[in-house]
């Protein structure tokens, strides 16, 4: 495995399925009564966040913690793009520190890649979302996640149907989604309004569809993307209302659904817009497991990145 | 001062002398006058006139001056530079337009021609002084709002129509800002990969046919900036054959790169207009190389390091150019059999000085000839290194590139302003 997750490309798919199987065995065994592990005693991971994400944040943090990890919370808000402290000076302060991992959340599409790239820093990268481009470890929660419900697949998800559907163009979820989805072998159908689809969409391995309710009993999984309510603004739809009666999963829709079928959504949730408060209450929705699985992942990444000490060890 | 370059090959292949006295060229042919100075296995050629350079000075000192750039100029073969408007305080004055022709004089190593602001302060909104500019000491006629472009289309028209008065010539930066508000890359397969805000050809190609319209509704001459795409070859292959007085310049990056290089993030792929693709490319090599295209300009656009040393959103647009067009053209043109050595002298030389109106420049390598020239080694091997480079700013997007030809000596009036591939410390007085 690479030393850095920037992109589920930096992922073959053993390295996946290794992911997904060392988050597995992590949370059997901090189901237990000690929840934390030495594993990364005296190693630093630092959150570094240019956005605000409090649920990603924390959740980072709470992984990092249960391995006995030493984590500093570094907000810089304020980035070079308004002329503040630039990425550069930010990720030679934190070399300074001796900070072994990086976890970064920015709003620049590439900014992982270029942390990691550029020689400033020779910590192990991880990308917490960077932009409209990536956020890895949210696509690795959500195959967790599925592959949790879906067992007897053993996350092999071939002839599963996946349909993400919203706000496709700006989305680093669908992106990362797309990628690992695809890797493991579900075939993915991206559901949206034209405007919200990317020039250049016909190229990726998907299929496409602007008609949520054309295929509705086929997909295994239902992953609903957050709308942002700026986008009006642009004329990628014309108002709430229509967005969501037309892609909205409503409780008629949610009905239609297959007996085993899950709905997804990465959150935060528009609830009675991408989403109505049935759907995202009902048995189907998985939402609130995801939370608990980005947990389990992201210890998983951390751990295998920074090479721990074995779970056998750990373990007994 | 006289001498002559001995055993040097001019375009079409003949080896002979050239003889210079003070800034003209007296003869060429077997005689010979003054110091003899060996030029066997260099090819002469006109000096190069780059129709598009942002020199950054006044306001942006930092990454240009107008000296720097004239020595960055001079490197690269070039003894003429018209030097774009966006500078603080924009060049839309004749008080502006003269300081950047004065430090262009005084530097002495190249002919500099500033360009004027089509509209005041660059806004897009209000004719600037055209007339003033034109008639202060440095004579403009080439118009532009370059790195913004003149999008509302009367203010368009007004321009075309007015410069018509003295002989001027509006160079559009075609790009609809509607279209492409946010945007950082070519829109298209990489960019949906990549989660960049993408810069659609139509974009591009929406200015450039209206803009056509309005010339040929005015009977004016438009210049078209940095074409990048297949379509806007097509748009100005059909201008021409309606007689249409438009004419179009190509950059060397925007015949070599495409956008896949921005896969990695770098900032000195950043460039407005952006990387296109394959398609693109050829499409441009094609139009150079038919006359659809009529000249090569770098868009030399400095930028000092920390404003490309960052995430690719908060990166600067553009990059640098004089010191690697040539190389660049023969490797794109010249190896590729796309062109010949009189179509280089036409799009890097003859055209731009023609366009510009720059009499001293782009004449034929013959007696009675201002001595402006460029010799070149047509076959050695180079290593572009942006630390050897004369500009102010790095931000070559071809550190590292091999190339296979090289300037070697600059003439300009007569006085060598770069001899063996150095800036000599001589200057035109």
């Amino acid at each position: 495995m690479k030393n850095q997750l920037l992109s589920i490309n930096d992922l073959s798919k053993d390295d996946v399925l290794s992911i997904l199987s060392t988050a597995a065995e992590l949370e059997r065994i901090t189901e237990g009564p000690t929840k934390k592990l030495p594993t990364l005693r005296g190693r630093t991971v630092v959150n570094l966040f240019f956005e605000d994400s409090t649920r990603t944040r924390i959740s980072f943090e709470t992984a990092a913690k249960r391995l006995s990890a030493d984590v500093i919370n570094f907000s810089a808000k304020g980035s070079s793009v308004s002329k503040g402290e630039s990425l550069k000076d930010t990720a030679q302060t934190l070399q300074a520190m001796g900070a072994d991992a990086v976890v970064i959340r920015h709003g620049s599409s590439g900014a992982a890649q270029r942390l990691s790239d550029s020689g400033w820093i020779n910590a192990t990268v991880i990308n917490a979302g960077d932009g409209t481009h990536e956020h890895p470890t949210q696509a690795l929660l959500d195959a967790f996640t599925i592959s949790k419900r879906f067992p007897e697949r053993k996350s092999d998800f071939s002839g599963l149907k996946v349909a993400i559907v919203g706000d496709i163009l700006h989305s680093r979820v669908a992106r990362s989604n797309v990628l690992l989805l695809t890797k493991l072998g579900a075939s993915v159908t991206l559901i949206a309004p034209p405007t919200l689809l990317p020039v250049g969409v016909e190229s990726w391995p998907v299929l496409v569809s602007y008609d949520l309710d054309e295929a509705l009993e086929e997909f295994d999984v239902v992953m609903m993307l957050r709308i942002q309510l700026e986008r009006m603004q642009n004329f990628y739809f014309p108002s709430e209302r229509e967005y969501s009666r037309r892609y909205g999963l409503n409780e008629d829709r949610l009905l239609r659904m297959k007996q085993s079928g899950i709905v997804m959504h990465p959150g935060p949730m528009n609830r009675g817009l991408e989403i109505s408060a049935a759907s995202a209450d009902s048995s189907r929705s998985v939402i609130v497991n995801q939370v608990g699985n980005g947990v389990s992942v992201r210890m998983a990444v951390l751990y295998l990145l920074l090479g721990g000490a074995s779970l056998s060890e750990v373990s007994q | 001062m006289t001498f002559t370059l001995t055993g040097v090959t001019l375009a079409d292949g003949t080896t002979t002398n050239v003889v210079v006295e003070g800034q003209t060229i007296t003869s060429v042919g077997a005689l010979t006058a003054g110091d003899l100075i060996d030029c066997s296995g260099l090819m002469v050629l006109p000096g190069f006139v780059d129709l598009h350079t942002h020199l950054r000075e006044p306001g942006s000192e930092d990454s240009e001056t107008v000296l720097t750039g004239a020595k960055a100029a001079a490197k690269g073969g070039f003894t003429a530079v018209s030097a774009m408007a966006n500078t603080s305080p924009v060049a839309d004055t004749a008080g502006v337009v003269e300081q950047v022709f004065r430090l262009g004089k005084e530097a002495g190593l190249c002919e500099v021609f500033p360009i004027g602001a089509v509209t005041v302060g660059l806004a897009g909104e209000q004719l600037a002084e055209l007339g003033a500019m034109a008639d202060s000491a440095a004579q403009v006629r080439v118009f532009s709002d370059d790195g913004k472009c003149v999008s509302d289309p009367l203010v368009m028209r007004r321009a075309l129509e007015y410069v018509k008065s003295f002989g001027g010539v509006i160079a559009q930066h075609a790009q609809d800002p509607r279209l492409t508000h946010g945007s950082q890359m070519n829109e298209g397969e990489v960019s949906s990969r990549l989660g960049l805000a993408g810069w659609p050809a139509v974009a591009e190609e929406a200015i450039i046919a209206r803009d056509i319209l309005l010339a040929d509704h005015v009977k004016s001459r438009l210049h078209i900036c940095h074409l990048t795409t297949k379509g806007g070859v097509e748009l100005v292959r059909w201008a021409k054959s309606q007689g249409i007085n438009v004419t179009a310049e190509v950059t060397p990056h925007h015949l070599l790169l495409t956008d896949d290089l921005v896969e990695s993030y770098d900032p000195v792929y950043k460039v407005n207009p952006p990387l296109r693709t394959d398609a693109d490319v050829q499409a441009l090599r094609i139009g150079l190389a038919d006359g659809t295209i009529d000249i090569v300009a770098t868009d030399h656009a400095p930028h000092p390091t920390e404003d490309k040393e960052c995430e690719w959103s908060a990166a600067a647009f553009g990059m640098i150019g004089l010191e690697t067009a040539f190389g660049v053209i023969v490797k794109t043109m010249i190896e590729t059999g796309a062109m010949s050595w009189p179509r280089l002298i036409e799009v890097m030389s003859t055209n731009p000085a023609k366009i510009g109106g720059y009499s001293r420049q782009g004449g034929a390598v013959s007696a009675g000839s201002p001595a402006n020239l460029t010799l070149v080694n047509p076959r050695s091997e180079w290593q572009v290194d942006r630390e050897k480079m004369s500009s102010k700013s790095k931000n070559t997007p071809f550190h590292g590139t091999e190339l296979t030809a090289k300037v070697i000596h600059t003439i300009f009036e007569g006085v060598f302003v770069v001899k063996n591939e150095t800036l000599t410390g001589l200057k035109h007085e």
